[in-house]
């Protein structure tokens, strides 16, 4: 891809934007501008001249600097070693910039994504032979890239041909020649040339990594928090959004989803966000462990950090730079989950980009090209059949943070004409301190019915009844609650009132989980049954003792009904038998009020 | 490139100046202007072609005369001198000397716009601050490093609040006090005066770096301001070792200068008015407050934003909400009350403070007390709205016990005195008391050790 650099000038610099005059540039091309060498990616063109945005700040460029392009569109390398990394928006290593420049990030610099140097025990695939047919996707040999991912060293999406040569195993840096492979020309007798493969390779961030073809999803992403899995779920490769105003807890929702979720690699884009948030992510994920490995949590996570007040057109990079990275974990036949917070940072950086251009803003500022934009991006997850490695999936959750909280703003609404799964964030609970805060009423999941089938299948056949009596009694909640602000709790029937108290249950016995709390911050599909189950029931059978004509009040001091409450926080995933025991216990408390008030009944 | 001036100057609006035929001037740096009566202003490069460079005037464009002025560019940023003399004195937003004072000379001057702290090199900021106010310190605690604005609006006694903070914050069981830094933009002079008195009869104005742009100073110059004042805070963090807390006030009256500007520049508006980039630019001046690795400094940050029309979701509290690390909401309600300090703690958020409390930091009850108590309030609020409607008298027994916890809540953990510094034990055991009027039984946040250790009540 490398055709010689052309050299131009600058022309005009106006904040990250610059337009320089660079005959034969193409349009995406990569553009290193001025004496400090910042790098930039040629946005749009006009005769010679061509605009470019800048990954850095171009304090102190004058027109007439050197212009050079680069000769090729912002890519990702791709490679064993990026787990456990965090890179900026343009993928350069955080950790090496710190050691190069320090505590802030000096401009101009550029560093490889890949470690140069380290060496890598690579395994070669026993099933191939020399002469054999290789294309893309197709499985060269191994590395153990970390004690738990195995990294599947692919023929390049755009490499085919015969394989001529295969390296033995060995340790290899990830410049070294692994594999070479001739290129076959069809229609010609010709032997084409040759490619040399190394560990790695380089992949336009923008182009979507091709596969053998599309798949549905099939089973659930299990994330450990109820209020996700066990009522609004979501399928591997599927996409979700989670908007919420600032304060209802978006960022702690998508880091729970990241600690518990049960992919194979996770993926972190912190875009535009705080610092000191990523750097809690940084601080705790290498001593947290995986509740399915038992390894730690940071061997299969990688982190994009581009944060507030770094370069915005970097920010508007970073996704691409995740969603790439993913795509090639997602093509060694791994469940990928990637997590954007937020992508409204994104969409304000094409807005500025845009604004800079001078382009005809549409709705509140944004370009008209924003829901496209969007689209493309979410149309990146997905679960496919891989070409050579079985079937993978990427799962894209995007935070999104509306202004004023207002649902109907443009980036908010875009998103939710595409993805699948919304889980909308509260004020109103946030404020309640009920976490996390999505919202039973407003969230949805078109996951429901293919999610139902695996629940079925692995926990409870009365799964998907069981949510949808929990989910209508949280709506009849909504509606007595208008009743009670109007008139009072007093205008309410006994039935009523107990409906109220079986909401008030599943609200704090179920929908609650606090991610501080030891215990309570990971919850498996069998517990959450179990927890599910347990207050039902409750409300089922103390509905029946309503009805004989027992006081609400009496079943509301039922001193079980507190332990019901904490019951998330007493015992574990592996208790779930003491769950099922608690729940034998009182229900037989509740059949000796029956029994007595039968008895009453009987002698009056 | 030679230092040499211009006469080309050939368009001026709203503080901004277009200057044709300079070729190679670069963007970003500082001007200076004088005019034929031979005062002097200053600008900066912001955005610089082949043929034409656009300068944006910190003193502003009104009576400039195009053909008397002299343009000339300075090649170097706009930059500021540092030193230890810096404390006990007053700037504007240039950094140029308003208290009457020669000016400090350092050979160390840096450049105000700074430069992103690399993620990779933070610390976790996890050291609980004592500020001696109840809501804060028991349910929005504030940690060394952290950014926790308080959103008010007009009237309310957000300056009192933040000079009580100042006054009252130091680490528990520790002596060691902050050096300020006070960044004033568009205040009124009396606001600034409060601020000045506060600190000299408190005795830390020896401990102070005051950076102050008045409601009648050039409104151009607050956008350097800030920026100034956080170079100022980085130099006494991260090179004298200091932990600073840094007071802002007011972040509205900046965005409103930059808007300002932007206008008049052409800028493509997004909401209100307010520039596509206000986000970005908030989070340049708020992301400079933090910890990093192996320094021994550190810089915290408590911006006032006054709410226009006490509206939370205004572009300039809503932004900022999204970037810094929770808010301490001020309520008009309860200030019309007569409590002081009217944290409405609904809305009120600390996002730090689950690190910096607990066992070790404040004391072992301290997350669930605070997780309780806003469960309790939550409830109390609720039932306080349902009393309105309906009448106290219609309320169940249990909801009137809540009515009156909201009242007791109202007047005895918010309210305090302005100069009531309640220690950390001292807010948590006000909790006990009022939590121990319910039943144990309603305490579900709190566990079976705590209830046992502190639960003052009967049942």
């Amino acid at each position: 891809m490398t055709d010689t650099q052309r050299s131009g000038r600058v022309r005009e610099i106006n904040g990250p934007i610059v337009t320089i005059d660079l005959p034969g540039v193409r349009s995406g091309e990569q553009v290193k501008i001025g004496e400090l060498g910042l790098i930039g990616e040629v946005i749009s063109l006009s005769g010679e001249q061509a605009v470019v945005q800048t990954y850095e700040s171009t304090d102190g460029v004058r027109p007439g600097e050197p212009a050079v392009g680069l000769g090729w569109p912002l890519s990702a390398e791709l490679g064993p070693g990026l787990l456990g990394g965090i890179f900026d928006g343009v993928q350069r290593p955080l950790e090496k910039i710190a050691m190069e420049s320090g505590d802030y990030i000096r401009r101009g610099l550029a560093l490889p994504a890949l470690d140069r140097t380290k060496q890598w025990d690579f395994e070669p695939n026993d099933a191939l032979e020399l002469g054999a047919r290789v294309g893309p996707g197709t499985v060269l040999g191994t590395v153990q890239e970390t004690a738990t991912i195995v990294h599947k060293v692919l023929v390049p999406p755009n490499v085919q041909g015969e394989l001529t040569e295969l390296a033995p195993a060995g340790a290899y840096d990830i410049e070294s020649t692994i594999a070479q492979v001739r290129d076959a020309r069809s229609g010609t007798t010709q032997p084409g040339p040759s490619h040399r493969l190394s560990l790695y390779h380089r992949w336009p961030v923008r182009r979507p990594r091709p596969y053998a073809q599309r798949d549905d999803g099939i089973s659930p992403l299990i994330t450990g928090q109820r209020v996700i899995d066990s009522f609004f779920p979501q399928l591997k490769g599927g996409k979700g959004a989670v908007p919420g105003p600032f304060g209802a807890g978006k960022t702690v929702v998508q880091q729970q989803v990241a600690r518990w979720s049960n992919a194979d690699i996770v993926i972190y884009v912190g875009c535009g966000e705080r610092g000191n948030e990523l750097v809690d992510v940084l601080e705790t994920f290498p001593q947290l462990e995986d509740p399915y490995t038992g390894r730690k949590l940071m061997e299969k996570t990688l982190l994009v950090a581009n944060t507030s007040n770094m370069p915005v057109v970097a920010r508007e990079a970073s996704i691409y730079i995740g969603l790439t990275m993913a795509e090639y974990y997602r093509d060694m036949g791994y469940d990928v989950v990637m997590l954007a917070d937020s992508t409204s940072r994104w969409a304000e950086a094409l807005r500025e980009v845009s604004g800079r251009l001078g382009q005809m803003p549409v709705e509140e500022g944004y370009p008209a090209y924003l829901a496209s934009r969007l689209a493309a991006v979410y149309e990146r997850a997905g679960r496919v059949e891989t070409y050579g490695a079985g079937s993978g999936s990427v799962t894209l959750i995007g935070a999104v943070s509306p202004p004023g909280g207002d649902f109907s703003e443009p980036v908010t609404s875009h998103t939710k004409d595409i993805i699948e799964t919304f889980w909308a964030l509260s004020k109103e609970l946030a404020d309640a301190r009920h976490y996390p805060s999505i919202d039973w009423v407003t969230s949805f999941s078109a996951h429901v019915h293919t999610a139902a089938e695996w629940w079925h299948e692995q926990v409870d056949p009365a799964w998907e009844p069981r949510r949808a009596q929990a989910l209508g009694l949280l709506a009849r909640d909504a509606e007595l609650a208008r009743i009670v602000n109007l008139v009072g709790p007093e205008a309410l029937s006994d039935t009523q009132r107990w409906e109220l108290e079986g909401a008030s249950l599943v609200k704090e016995g179920v929908l609650q989980q606090s991610a501080l709390d030891e215990v309570d911050t990971f919850c498996s599909p069998q517990k959450q049954f179990a927890l599910l189950d347990l207050v039902l029931s409750i409300y089922d059978q103390g509905a029946e003792l309503v009805e004989l004509g027992v006081p609400v009040s009496e079943l509301q001091n039922l001193p079980q009904l507190a332990k019901v409450r904490r019951c998330k926080s007493m015992y574990n995933s592996d208790q779930v038998d003491s769950i099922r025991s608690f729940a034998r216990e009182v229900g037989e408390a509740l059949e000796k009020i029956r029994l007595e008030y039968a008895k009453q009944n009987q002698a009056a | 490139m030679s230092i040499k001036e211009y006469r080309t100057a050939s368009e001026a609006r709203g503080g901004l100046i277009v200057v044709r035929d300079t070729p190679g001037v670069a963007f970003g740096d500082r001007v200076r202007i004088t005019d034929e009566r031979g005062e002097t202003r200053d600008g900066q490069v912001i955005r610089a072609a082949d043929d034409e460079v656009l300068i944006l005037v910190f003193e502003g464009t009104d009576d400039l005369d195009l053909s008397g002025i002299w343009v000339r560019f300075l090649d170097q940023p706009v930059e500021i001198a540092l030193s230890p003399e810096l404390l006990g004195r007053e700037f504007n937003g240039l950094g140029e000397p308003r208290d009457g004072r020669p000016p400090v000379l350092s050979n160390l001057r840096r450049a105000v716009g700074g430069s992103a702290i690399n993620p990779a090199a933070r610390t976790y900021p996890r050291e609980f601050i004592q500020t001696g106010v109840s809501t804060i310190d028991g349910l929005n605690s504030l940690v060394r490093g952290q950014k926790l604005p308080i959103f008010s609006g007009s009237g309310l006694p957000h300056n009192r609040l933040a000079a009580q903070i100042v006054r009252q914050a130091k680490l528990k069981d520790e002596d060691s006090s902050f050096s300020i830094v006070f960044a004033a933009m568009g205040v009124s002079y009396a606001d600034a005066k409060f601020f000045r008195d506060e600190f000299a009869s408190s005795g830390v104005l020896r401990n102070v770096v005051m950076f102050v742009n008045l409601a009648d100073d050039p409104p151009v110059e607050r956008l350097t301001l800030p920026r100034t004042a956080l170079t100022a805070a980085e130099y006494l963090a991260y090179e004298l070792d200091r932990h600073v807390l840094v007071v802002m006030t007011d972040m509205t009256y900046y965005a409103e200068a930059l808007r300002e500007v932007a206008t008049a520049k052409g800028d493509v508006p997004a909401r209100k008015g307010y520039p596509g980039y206000l986000y970005s630019d908030l989070a340049e001046i708020y992301e400079r407050c933090g910890r990093i690795h192996n320094r021994h400094g550190s810089i915290t940050m408590v911006p006032v934003v006054s709410m226009p029309s006490d509206d939370i979701t205004h572009p300039i509290p809503d932004l900022t909400g999204y970037i810094t690390e929770g808010q301490i909401v001020l309520s008009r309600e309860l200030h019309n009350q007569g409590i002081y300090p009217p944290v409405h703690i609904s809305p009120s958020l600390s996002r730090l403070m689950k690190d910096g409390i607990g066992k070790d930091d404040t004391r072992e009850d301290h997350p669930h007390v605070a997780a309780q108590l806003y469960a309790l309030y939550a409830r109390a609020l609720e039932t306080r709205n349902l009393a309105s409607i309906i009448g106290a008298d219609e309320l169940s027994e249990r909801d009137r016990r809540y009515l009156k916890f909201a009242d007791d809540f109202d007047q005895a953990f918010v309210g305090q005195g302005e100069s009531e510094d309640r220690s950390i034990e001292a807010t948590l055991n006000l909790a006990w008391e009022l939590m121990s009027k319910f039943p144990r039984d309603m305490l579900t946040r709190m566990s079976e050790t705590e209830l046992a250790k502190y639960y003052q009540g009967s049942a």
